[in-house]
């Protein structure tokens, strides 16, 4: 077994245990924080497979943004001590039957292919690789895709801001311009008592 | 350098698919169904760059893929977070048993 191996199976372990740590723990800020560990594993996994491009993005989009956004949720719900209810028997037995039923055919699936093995040439990925093709306009170039994809982050950013934004409730809506009305209203009579009624009797009903 | 095959990486990215999706099944709180969510979708990703370092080492097309999901991943965490926050100020609850108004 060679040091290459011996990584690959190390980082393997640790990604698939932080998942299973992260999916079963009943403490919610927990579970956040093995999440956190398995996406750092997958990072890891990445710059072992020599895409340092894509370890990169992974750090910054998911273990940067996604977590940090999903503790804040966290913080923002509940109480992050407080203990989950664990799901029922029933339905840990039959979770548990499906998902281990579907990992056995697909696993049996890729197994029996036999994907190529001769393969061996080298995989290097330069940046400058990545940035040429993707906003290439000749054949094989991604500038379609992501044009559109950079106008469905905008979109989406917008929705998330119209979504969360706290709207002006719409029950004291209406006494707003009940309000409103009454204030024009309001002056007139207003300007009439004040005079007709000394302050301090006005502070003393109050 | 092709010392580990490329069925045992697939195996990973198997193995943690379903564990996402076993979280999928179990799970009642949206943050956390949120969370295994994350984990399938990164173990795609997975299976994306495997394939292309280990079948196709000459061109990019799987890291494409992968930066492209990783920015829907984020868009869609930014937006599945926005309804959570709006949920839970109208039900003071993010469970999913207790969102059941569109019920038929």
């Amino acid at each position: 077994m060679t040091a290459s191996q011996i990584i690959f199976y190390a980082i393997s372990a640790f990604i698939l245990g932080a998942g299973l740590l992260s999916v079963t723990s009943t403490k919610i800020f927990r579970a956040a924080i093995w999440l956190l560990f398995s996406l750092v594993g997958i990072a890891g996994l990445y710059f072992w497979m020599q895409v340092e491009f894509v370890a990169a993005v992974q750090i910054v989009v998911y273990v940067g943004g996604i977590v940090v956004l999903i503790i804040f949720s966290i913080f923002l719900t509940q109480e992050s001590g407080k203990k989950m209810p664990k799901p029922s028997a029933r339905k840990t037995v039959f979770s548990v039957l499906s998902a281990l039923f579907g990992f056995g055919f697909t696993y049996n699936l890729i197994s029996k292919y036999g994907f190529p093995i001769g393969n061996t040439k080298p995989f290097t990925v330069a940046v400058s690789d990545i940035g040429t093709q993707m906003l290439s306009t000749t054949n094989y170039g991604y500038i379609l895709p992501f044009e559109v994809v950079s106008m469905l982050l905008l979109a989406s950013m917008i929705g998330c801001i119209v979504i969360a934004m706290k709207t002006p409730e719409q029950k004291p809506g209406e006494p707003k311009q009940i309000k409103v009305t009454n204030n024009e209203d309001a002056p007139a009579p207003t300007v009439v008592v004040i005079p007709s009624v000394p302050e301090p009797l006005i502070i003393a009903e109050v | 350098m092709n010392e580990v095959p490329l069925t045992h990486i697939l195996f990973v990215s198997t193995a943690l698919f379903f564990i996402g999706m076993y979280g999928l099944f179990t799970r009642k709180n949206l943050i956390t169904m949120l969370m295994s969510i994350e984990l399938l979708l990164n173990s795609v990703n997975i299976n994306f760059v495997a394939f292309n370092k280990y079948l196709f080492p000459d061109k990019l097309d799987g890291v494409f893929f992968t930066i492209f999901i990783i920015t829907i991943a984020a868009a869609e965490a930014a937006v599945a977070i926005a309804i959570i926050i709006n949920l839970y100020r109208s039900h003071k609850s993010i469970d999913v048993e207790d969102a059941t108004e569109l019920k038929f």
